[in-house]
């Protein structure tokens, strides 16, 4: 793909598709896409990381798809084709992790499915990938999927550390025997109202820290 | 009866899509900012939730499971379609939501004027394929149980953007944090009204 594009691969326009959507174009902060199960999965960190790692696949690859096809593509069917495509590839996600992470996918119950209508991904197609060449697609996708991965680890980490006092299922505060002097976990992180507070929080942080994302009504 | 009642109250206040499973929460955050068009959609959300979740119900035990296609004949009594389901229910779903709209527009022009623009988004809400999984996962006995759990889901997401869009309207009085103005907020608050809806946890009728 790359030998037809005239810009270099790695030209700044094409980072900046992967680096935009970590910080001041976040899906999920900035863009509000993708929320249902960015909240849903959070509980523990290894879930999430797996639903992050199936969200950028395939994202990306139906980015990919998507721009290789664009041009065929008839304007009044194209939300069909784009359900078609995700479809597919969710389905292999969902396949993928029942053959080779069972327990995890179990975990994730309703939540892999329900990639097919997650916002991001649409919004990708739609946004992106209709107008683009097949090799940015590639990238935006993986910026996005990214984007949308890290809030997705920062909310597992405070939830599971907090909830549980573990950190990818590592038991560290029994091993510094903080329970010992009384500590407790605390208990509400783990129910789901939490999820929903804490994304809140870091919306906060991130507008405090960035002053031109404040929305003014 | 009782054993209907208590989905129907189950999947409004225990199980609700917004605050114990957060699904269909990009429409919510993003159209609740009026009361008016919340109940315009929430109505719509209700409508197709009642007609989706029975008719996937009736797909998938005639058509996807293992073993279904057994009344068709006994040599497809060990097929199993089960990967497909994804790629059925979500074209059921699109399918439905148009036939829905042409349904709407041809017999209450007003009340298609006023769900409009929310009809054709709803096939790409989590909260209607989230229901049709859901409905799946926890195996009702018969299609009358699905259609309950399918009007109470809807409901209960019809409680929920309802209820935040009046707060938000109220809020626009309030004197907010800079940063959490708008979405932030609006997080914070559902959160809020999940921490209140957990009271009904346990309910048994």
């Amino acid at each position: 793909m790359s030998t037809q594009e005239k810009e270099p691969m790695f030209s700044a326009k094409n980072v900046k598709l992967f680096t935009a959507p970590l910080g001041r174009d976040n899906p999920i902060t900035i863009q509000v896409l993708g929320i249902c199960s960015a909240l849903a999965v959070t509980v523990k960190l290894k879930p999430a990381l797996v639903m992050a790692l199936s969200v950028t696949v395939v994202i990306a690859v139906s980015n990919v798809v998507i721009a290789a096809m664009r041009k065929h593509i008839p304007d009044r069917i194209r939300i069909i084709v784009q359900l078609v495509v995700i479809a597919t590839m969710v389905i292999l996600v969902d396949q993928f992790l029942k053959a080779f992470v069972f327990d995890v996918s179990k975990q994730l119950s309703v939540f892999v499915g329900l990639i097919i209508t997650n916002c991001i991904i649409m919004g990708r197609l739609e946004g992106f990938a209709m107008a683009n060449k097949p090799w940015p697609s590639f990238i935006d996708g993986l910026g996005n999927g990214a984007g949308y991965g890290i809030i997705l680890i920062i909310v597992s980490f405070f939830r599971e550390f907090l909830g549980s006092g573990t950190i990818y299922g590592y038991p560290v505060l029994e091993k510094l025997g903080i329970y010992n002097i009384g500590y407790e976990n605390n208990g509400m992180m783990i129910l789901p109202p939490m999820a929903l507070i804490v994304v809140g929080m870091i919306i906060w942080v991130q507008r405090s820290r960035n002053k031109s994302l404040i929305e003014h009504k | 009866m009782e054993n209907l009642l208590n989905i129907f109250i189950k999947s409004i206040f225990v199980d609700n899509m917004v605050f114990a499973f957060f699904l269909g929460m990009c429409s919510y955050l993003a159209v609740s900012k009026t009361v008016k068009t919340s109940v315009g959609l929430g109505i719509a959300v209700i409508f197709v939730l009642f007609i989706t979740v029975p008719v996937n119900f009736m797909i998938e035990k005639y058509l996807l499971k293992k073993g279904a296609l057994a009344w068709i004949s006994g040599g497809l009594a060990d097929v199993d379609l089960s990967f497909l389901t994804f790629m059925v229910f979500i074209a059921i779903i699109a399918a439905m939501t148009q036939l829905v709209e042409m349904v709407v527009e041809k017999f209450s022009p007003s009340l298609y004027n006023s769900l409009g623009i929310f009809l054709p988004l709803i096939a790409v809400n989590c909260a209607i394929l989230g229901a049709s999984l859901f409905m799946q996962e926890r195996e009702y006995a018969n299609v009358v149980e699905a259609t309950v759990f399918g009007l109470g889901s809807g409901v209960g997401w019809f409680l929920a953007i309802a209820g935040i869009a009046a707060i938000r309207e109220k809020m626009r009085y309030s004197n907010v944090p800079d940063p959490l103005k708008g979405l932030g907020i609006t997080f914070i608050l559902t959160g809020l009204m999940a921490i209140a809806f957990m009271g009904f946890m346990g309910i048994n009728l």
